[in-house]
């Protein structure tokens, strides 16, 4: 336990005791202290001792490079390895495939990263002591990708109060990018929950304008935060447009009862919800014989969890979603350079599935990491890393979608900001349209 | 004075000598390992509350974590709400979720020992989502972010004294931590010594006995509910001001069988079971989860297994270990092994003896 115990610790005992034995014993040892009470007092004297050599420890030195040495950069994680939310957890592996990656390159000017992942199990007590643990005791140089909007907000206050940098967080929590200024070594990497509400309501508009839409949302941050995105996005016609909302919460065993409700008034539903009760949604609407347009939101629209709804009896019919990266199950990306390296990468990885497209955003995030670090150059101070990360990104990000940028800029803090709109085939999700971007909508 | 000294039974010497090490540990090791210290000394006090309840009254609980919960709320509310300074809320909060326990007790009393733990079951199940109601009150799911507690001059200067440096919030929280542990482990310790907790025992061991003796059954079932209640509460409070943060899923289902694991590892119906069951209970799954990754020689299936499954796999294994080698817990351990020690050297008669083994603690 006692790693900064300094070498010199033994002899301090042992020279200070000879010492305070000697001086206790002859200021209290007289006759007529007892032998249990000379005993207790030489017990004290000796775990004074003990407690004082201790604090010969020096204090740890808090430099603006922690974390870096001429030969390796130390970066944290925190995800749900295990738990209910363990299906993320893969996508910490998968940054750490493009790490290995980029380390078996000669690394980044000479110095190899380190990533470490340690598991909260998607609870935001264990985010506190986990980060307190990744920053005070293995001194990483930042935080990368930590998971979970509740989490990451646990230990925002004490990152900016640390000035460690809590970068390209793994939530859409719009705050992320809203709030930077307040929070300066916060800022999150996918698109904000509100920026896909936005795209959704903008193809309704266009397409649908007459639609009455029905929203099941999740009783969470999560699910207010793309709630609020439609109902900005429609802007005056949302009263009008938006005929019912249901809630659930994440305990709840199926959200049956709410889909039901929605069916009675609505023709469009909207889906935020998580994998789970994405699933059992879809299965209730067939059940229902209801032929509604459906949105589903990105966060549950991988072909793991189309083809979990599909067997369990979802029509899955006019179903919409958005993506800003290249699927790695769509054909049209089969010679892609992008995924021709992002296949490479991942075979770094043993426990990791290549088609799941949660991987591929690991290896994407990991990608603008580097490049960042890159970018720093020998500037590696956690503030130049968080100026260039926040105001700096103008990326072509090679598991993007073409056109999207990664970037940033005085007055943006979002990094992506553009999305485009796909529809489920049956098999697999096609592309529509073209990239709309919400760059600088998001207040 | 010192002749009571003289007289005392060794193991009050052991008491002060675990006293002096907790006292100096932070003065020897990180800030941040203080924190993770205080985190387990927590989860003693917790363990304790659940320990008079489950060892010494014979009431099995699944729902301490929803009490830890009410008072964790209790005290960020008034602290972040009602700008309380945050250690006067701890006994508030202990006070107000002991009553909750009691109330909750009377109902609860009606239930036999497998459905008493069904209720709570659904205590602890259902308090996370309950908490999220009223959003006014609790901030719903975002939780209520505390500021970290600033120690008073008075403790910097002297810990600035004894080690040369300054004093952090997580050292802070570990000796005020310490302290109400202290004070906790002391009542207990003497409630189960009189008259209550020898009551107590009597219900545990034989009901129909004890109320034939003239105990007064209901009473005493709801005052350990009460009590323990109440340790849940305080450990609740100080979780919070640990973490400065409480939100719906700091509490998880999870907590309360940790609480339980803790309980039954140190060893039921013991005074220092507690604090070994929460030093357990704490620092096991996060080593344990740390350390088999690292480990070459374990093979890869089972050690990606247990990263998957996080800490549930490291309670089960050692649970099944304890059960049986040490169904007494720890403390059950050695102190059975000290007795056979002792026997074995006084030569060993009585080892075919007949004698009947001691009487198992479990509830």
């Amino acid at each position: 336990m006692n790693r900064r115990v300094p070498r010199d610790f033994v002899s301090c005992i042992a020279g200070e005791t000879l010492f305070k034995y000697a001086y206790v014993f002859m200021n209290f040892g007289g006759p007529l202290m007892a032998r249990t009470g000379r005993r207790l007092a030489a017990l004290v004297t000796f775990l004074v001792t003990v407690a004082a050599c201790g604090s010969t420890t020096p204090a740890p030195v808090v430099a603006t490079d922690v974390g870096i040495t001429s030969t390796g950069i130390l970066i944290g994680n925190t995800n749900a390895l295990s738990g209910v939310a363990a299906a993320y957890g893969t996508i910490s592996n998968a940054s750490n495939a493009y790490y290995t990656y980029i380390n078996n390159q000669g690394g980044i000017n000479g110095r190899k990263i380190t990533y470490k992942i340690l598991d909260d199990v998607y609870n935001p007590a264990n985010t506190v002591t986990l980060t307190k643990q990744l920053v005070e005791q293995d001194q990483v140089f930042a935080i990368f990708g930590g998971l979970g909007t509740q989490d990451q907000t646990s230990v925002r206050d004490y990152m900016n109060a640390q000035k460690v940098p809590q970068i390209f967080v793994y939530t859409g929590a719009t705050t992320w990018g809203l709030d930077y200024t307040q929070h300066n070594y916060t800022l999150g990497w996918i698109p904000s929950y509100q920026a896909e509400s936005h795209i959704y309501a903008k193809d309704i508009l266009a397409n649908h304008p007459n639609a009455k839409i029905g929203v099941l949302y999740q009783n969470d941050d999560y699910g207010l935060d793309y709630l609020k995105g439609l109902t900005d996005g429609l802007g005056a016609a949302a009263s009008t447009m938006i005929v019912d909302k249901e809630i659930y919460d994440v305990t709840a065993a199926s959200p049956a009862a709410q889909i039901t409700k929605l069916a009675q008034k609505a023709d469009t539903l909207f889906l935020f919800t998580t994998p789970t009760f994405t699933v059992k949604s879809l299965v209730v609407v067939t059940a229902l014989h209801w032929e509604p347009n459906i949105y589903l939101n990105s966060v549950s629209n991988p072909r793991t969890t189309m083809g979990a709804a599909s067997k369990a009896g979802a029509a899955l019919k006019n179903v919409t979603s958005i993506a800003y990266l290249k699927d790695p199950t769509d054909p049209q990306w089969a010679n892609d350079a992008g995924m021709t390296l992002y296949k490479t990468v991942i075979a770094l990885c043993s426990t990791c599935d290549a088609n799941n497209g949660f991987n591929i955003s690991g290896v994407a995030a990991a990608y603008t990491m580097v490049d960042v670090l890159k970018k720093a150059g020998t500037n590696l101070t956690r503030r130049n890393v968080m100026d260039i990360a926040a105001t700096q990104l103008n990326e072509n990000n090679p598991f993007t979608l073409p056109g999207v940028v990664v970037k940033t800029s005085a007055n943006d803090h979002f990094p992506i900001s553009q999305m485009q709109v796909e529809t489920w085939s049956g098999t697999g999700w096609t592309l529509q349209g073209s990239l709309i971007d919400v760059r600088g909508t998001i207040k | 004075m010192l002749q009571r000294i003289r007289n005392a039974p060794t193991r009050y010497g052991l008491v002060v000598v675990v006293i002096i090490l907790l006292l100096g540990l932070p003065t020897v090791i990180s800030s941040f390992q203080a924190g993770e210290w205080a985190q387990a000394l927590i989860l003693a006090i917790a363990i304790m509350g659940l320990n008079i309840l489950v060892g010494y009254s014979g009431q099995l609980s699944l729902g301490h974590g929803a009490f830890m919960a009410l008072g964790a709320y209790t005290s960020a509310i008034l602290a972040h709400r009602y700008k309380v300074d945050y250690l006067l809320t701890i006994p508030i909060a202990g006070l107000l979720t002991g009553i909750a326990g009691f109330l909750f007790g009377v109902p609860a009393l009606r239930l036999s020992a497998l459905y008493l733990a069904l209720a709570t079951f659904a205590l602890a199940v259902v308090t996370p989502s309950l908490i999220k109601r009223p959003v006014g009150l609790t901030n719903g799911v975002q939780g209520i972010i505390l500021l970290p507690p600033d120690p008073p001059q008075l403790a910097k200067d002297a810990f600035t004294i004894v080690t040369g440096r300054a004093m952090t919030s997580d050292q802070w929280t570990y000796y005020v931590t310490l302290a109400f542990a202290f004070v906790l482990f002391w009542l207990a310790w003497n409630l189960v010594r009189h008259r209550a907790g020898r009551a107590m025992r009597a219900i545990r061991d034989g009901e129909v006995a004890a109320a034939a003796s003239g105990v007064n059954i209901a009473g005493y079932k709801t005052l350990a509910f009460g009590i323990s209640a109440l340790y849940a509460g305080i450990a609740g409070s100080l979780y919070g001001m640990s973490t400065g943060f409480v939100n719906p899923d700091t509490f998880p289902f999870s907590l309360s069988i940790q609480l339980l694991v803790g309980a039954v590892i140190g060893g039921l119906a013991s005074i220092p079971g507690p604090l070994i069951g929460g030093i357990f209970a704490y620092f096991l799954p996060i080593y344990s989860n740390q350390w088999v990754p690292t480990q070459t020689w374990i093979p890869s299936q089972i050690a990606s297994a247990v990263e998957k499954a996080g800490p549930a796999v490291t309670y089960g294994a050692l649970l099944i270990v304890i059960m049986i080698f040490a169904p007494n817990g720890i403390v059950g351990l050695i102190t059975g092994s000290y007795a056979r020690l002792r026997r074995r050297l006084r030569g060993a008669v009585d080892r075919e003896s007949g004698q009947a083994p001691p009487e198992s603690q479990t509830a």
